[in-house]
């Protein structure tokens, strides 16, 4: 169904990214910043709204945001404001959050990636800095509710995207750049399912050559990249729907049901709170110097996108290859070592593709205890380039270094795997082999040509498969001719 | 010499022990605390065991064995704190506030905490679910507000000085209705932190005392920049102290702001009195200069904009779900919040967050609090402006003196124009500090307050301890 209305209709999609900030301790308070501790064991005056407890404001955290503004090529501002956000409910503790309201740190800039070989940007319309709220833990078998405040006031940039992106796939690859960038600063662990990282998207669509935007919906409660393109879709769906009988569609917030696969209506905008805003009396405007944002902007890394592209122009890869390998900033460094190490892009990018990849369950934190490590993989490779192993060898010295923990130099040692290409070597075994067969060794010379797979056969089971297959190759071609 | 500066002179010199000067103020409570009610609770044993641990340390920091009334909105840990609010019941401080924390660590004796109008919201002390403070020379008056209770326990000599906050004259009123001399800071001079938030941008907390001396030595122990409050300024803190010595009015550029001296501004005797004073300013030397300060007219109306739409938001947090008082019944989250609030905030607290909740309403806010926070930063170039020609303003303190317990509580615009003549001063952020100047026929005492450019503390104090030299007041002996 999506496909034919996509033939009449364009979807116009923006996405709201929260991004919980890996500070050491709070945004408003000295409260270690910890996921996981126990029920209101990390928190403090300001965190838990005491009478007369006043927030102070941690620099880690802006300047891990002010990373990700320029990162991302943002116009960060001279002179932001935070400003109180009021609703009332029980993981609020002070009735209001402090957030950024009409004056945010940082407008403007942009996102691109990848879509199979096309590159796409979305424009930002600003970030702002935030906390986030506690959690309400409720206990309906025992009719009680509980308020963990742990999370209050943990550090939140909110990453507001303009209305550019046009498919639920381009969604899910706009948010899979922004938490790439994320990790790449180190600023963000960007784990969806546990909501450190959470995206709300607001879908409409009009029909194509239609300029002007319908009724937008903010579709919420999305915690895995499946579930945004699936509730992306269902909306598109819903709405196509609504429009084709005649309905109108209300600017409403919609909560996603991952289990039941839909959405439905959390409040309308009439339903919406007025959160009276206004600028935080006890914090003075955020200030930020262009020569500190020079600083910042000296330390950033090299961003996943920059990496990416630099991947596919200097070791010629692929947009696919390009991007399986910067999945991490281990990945790539591992790569990157590797490639340069053995000096073959491409024997490098194989074989972590298709082997060590498949031992790694998490790009960001697998690489820290995985060994082979990049230099010991280096080595392994190099026994391949100076033809010691053949590929499928290297192969089984690969998986016997991950049980070993053993370099391949001395597995090779210990298990006596060393190729033989040695011409003194393979001559005396081929001889041995053609000696033993002379009827095949007639046969082939009066024009039978296939039994040259035999004598290959023979060959390297004589040398337990431990010729480099190549060399052995052509020295039987000339034995067999006489030579 | 101020009973707070002759006590600490008599505690140096071993004529009484702290533990004794300590019982003999726990015994004036006990005999007037019940008639006047400053005090909400008495820390008699806490008091007594500091005391005692105070002389057997010997003497160490600026107020030691000096005991003082802490108003109910400041945070001393493990005492409970109420903020004269029903919605506080229960509520002990997990920690200090940082002025009292210094004044702890100055060697201060805390006697207990005083009485307050709810959430510091009144110009009379009334609004408070534990009863009016009584003004010591009448007791059929007010002692003023918010800081009643801080005011009347030391003019009682239940103390001899105290903590009280000021948001829109909540020190300076309380002063003159009883006869001390009380110094609201200029915003960011003293640290917030531990202090329940009336409204954010205009509290500060001060002293009360006798004379300007005395409010020096609490000053310089609470005075200064916080890291727990980001609004506090890195201004070196001044000698306020030797301020007072040295002060002199010869030769001081003192501004009449003629907004403040309106025909029927104030009572006659008032009128009268604010003139034999402004004489006695020229007499000694100081040079009187009218200038206009025009958008004082504003300053009401701007005040209760701002200041309710501030109090609204601070008190969101009151929602009986970490601490304080709660709703015995409710049915859910939302029931829970909002009868815990319905029954815990009094008439005025109530009357103010909805004030202060319309103000910053979508579609009215442009209208009420930005244009109230426009009007207030133009208030306050005014005030700058005004300091380049002088160095001080002079300015009456209220337009009466302490009236009648219940004469203005059916009347909240009349109980606001009280604060008519203080107002300005918090929205501007400017120091300012009240003084007895004399007293009406019925010996009510006169305030008259010395308002100052941001951080000259000292000047003002220096001024107001110069014109005590100059003008001897004789108190009677009250209580």
């Amino acid at each position: 169904m999506i496909d034919e209305i996509l033939k009449t209709h364009e979807v116009i999609i923006g996405l709201e990214v929260h991004a919980q900030l890996k500070t050491k301790t709070k945004l408003m308070s000295a409260a270690k910043n910890v996921y996981g501790a126990a029920p209101n064991s990390s928190v403090s005056t300001p965190c838990t709204g005491m009478p007369g407890a006043l927030p102070t404001l941690n620099r880690e955290a802006v300047d891990m945001a002010v990373q990700m503004a320029l990162a991302l090529g943002c116009e960060v501002q001279p002179v932001s404001i935070f400003s109180r956000k009021h609703y009332f409910y029980p993981d609020l503790p002070k009735g209001y959050q402090i957030s950024q309201f009409d004056r945010p740190y940082a407008l403007g800039g942009s996102v691109s990636f990848y879509q199979k070989d096309e590159k796409k940007t979305v424009r930002l319309q600003r970030i702002h800095l935030e906390e986030d709220a506690g959690k309400n833990l409720h206990f309906d078998d025992r009719g009680i509710s509980l308020v963990d405040l742990n999370r209050s006031s943990v550090p939140l940039i909110e990453i507001v995207s303009e209305p550019d992106l046009r498919s639920a796939a381009d969604a899910a690859s706009y948010l899979k750049a922004l938490r790439l960038v994320l990790r790449y600063l180190d600023i963000c662990e960007g784990n969806l399912e546990e909501g450190n990282f959470r995206c709300d998207a607001n879908v409409s669509i009009r029909k194509r050559g239609e300029t002007k935007l319908n009724t937008r919906v903010e579709l919420k409660n999305i915690n895995s990249f499946r579930n945004l393109e699936k509730a992306i879709v269902y909306e598109i769906e819903r709405q196509f729907e609504a429009y084709s009988n005649g309905e109108t569609i209300v600017q409403e917030t919609r909560l996603w049901d991952a289990e039941k696969n839909k959405s439905q209506s959390m409040r309308s905008k009439e339903e919406a709170a007025d959160y009276r805003y206004f600028p935080e009396p006890d914090l003075l405007p955020l200030r930020l110097s262009s020569s500190h944002l020079d600083v910042i902007r000296s330390k950033l890394p090299e961003l996943p996108l920059a990496r990416m592209e630099r991947f596919m122009r200097d070791y010629a890869r692929s947009a696919y290859d390009a991007d399986v390998l910067t999945a991490s900033t281990a990945l790539a460094d591992y790569f990157e070592f590797v490639a340069k190490q053995i000096n073959d892009t491409t024997l490098a990018s194989n074989f972590i593709q298709t082997n060590v990849l498949a031992k790694i369950q998490d790009v960001e934190k697998d690489f820290s205890n995985f060994y082979p490590d990049a230099k010991a993989l280096a080595e392994l490779l190099a026994k391949v380039k100076d033809k010691t192993l053949s590929l499928n060898m290297a192969k089984e010295v690969f998986e016997e270094m991950m049980l070993s923990k053993a370099s391949a130099t001395q597995i090779i040692k210990d298990k006596n795997l060393a190729q033989v290409s040695d011409e003194g070597a393979l001559r005396t075994a081929l001889q041995k082999v053609l000696d033993a067969n002379p009827v095949q060794l007639a046969e082939y010379r009066s024009g039978k040509d296939k039994l040259f797979g035999f004598f290959m056969g023979q060959a390297q089971k004589a040398l337990q498969g431990k010729a480099d297959p190549v060399s052995l190759k052509a020295l039987l071609e000339r034995m067999l001719k006489g030579e | 010499m101020g009973r707070l500066s002759e006590l600490k002179e008599n505690l140096l010199a071993k004529k009484l022990s702290c533990v004794e000067a300590t019982q003999s103020f726990l015994a004036a409570i006990e005999k007037l605390n019940p008639k006047l009610n400053a005090y909400l609770e008495v820390f008699t044993e806490r008091a007594l065991e500091r005391a005692k641990k105070l002389d057997t340390n010997g003497p160490s920091g600026r107020l030691w064995g000096v005991p003082l009334g802490i108003k109910d909105m400041i945070s001393i840990q493990g005492e409970e704190l109420n903020a004269s609010s029903k919605i506080l019941k229960g509520y002990i401080a997990p920690r200090s506030a940082t002025v009292t924390e210094r004044l702890a660590k100055e060697g201060a004796i805390f006697l207990g905490r005083t009485n307050c109008d709810e959430f510091a919201m009144g110009s009379s002390n009334e609004n408070t679910p534990y009863g009016v403070v009584a003004n010591p020379y009448d007791h059929s008056r007010t002692a003023g507000g918010s800081s009643g209770g801080s005011a009347a326990c030391v003019r009682a000599n239940m103390a001899v000085g105290s903590l009280g906050t000021d948001t829109g004259g909540s020190i300076r009123l309380p002063a003159a209705f009883c006869g001390l001399v009380g110094l609201k800071p200029t915003y960011g001079r003293v640290s917030r932190s531990g202090v329940i938030a009336f409204a954010s941008s205009l509290d500060q907390v001060g002293p009360f005392a006798d004379d300007a001396l005395d409010c020096a030595e609490i000053l310089q122990a609470i005075a200064g920049n916080d890291a727990r409050d980001a609004t506090t300024m890195p201004v070196p803190v001044a000698d306020y102290v030797g301020a007072c010595q040295r002060g002199q009015l010869k030769g001081l550029k003192i501004g009449l702001p003629k907004e403040y001296f309106l025909p029927n501004g104030m009572s006659p005797e008032i009128e009268k009195t604010t003139q034999t004073t402004i004489d006695l300013l020229k007499k000694e030397g100081a040079e009187l200069v009218e200038i206009t300060l025009p958008h004082t007219k504003y300053g009401i109306a701007v005040y209760y904009l701002v200041a309710t739409a501030e109090a609204a938001s601070n008190l969101s947090r009151y929602d009986g779900i970490r601490y304080g008082a709660r709703a015995k019944t409710f049915a859910s989250m939302k029931d829970l919040i909002v009868k815990t609030r319905s029954e815990g905030f009094g008439t005025e607290v109530k009357r103010r967050i909805m004030l202060g909740t319309f103000a910053l309403s979508s579609g009215y806010y442009d209208a009420f609090y930005a244009k109230a926070q426009f009007v207030r930063s133009k208030m306050q170039a005014e005030f700058l402006e005004a300091f380049k020609k002088v160095d001080l303003i002079f300015a009456p303190v209220s337009p009466s003196t302490a009236f009648k317990i219940g004469e203005k509580m059916n009347d909240p615009l009349q109980m606001y124009l009280s604060d008519i003549y203080t107002v300005c001063v918090n929205l501007a952020g400017m120091p300012g500090a009240s003084f007895p100047i004399g007293h009406d026929s019925a010996g009510l005492p006169i305030g008259a307050q010395f308002i100052g450019s941001p951080f000259s503390e000292a000047k003002i104090l220096g001024a107001v301890a110069a014109y005590e030299r100059a003008a001897p007041l004789t108190r009677k002996v009250l209580g």
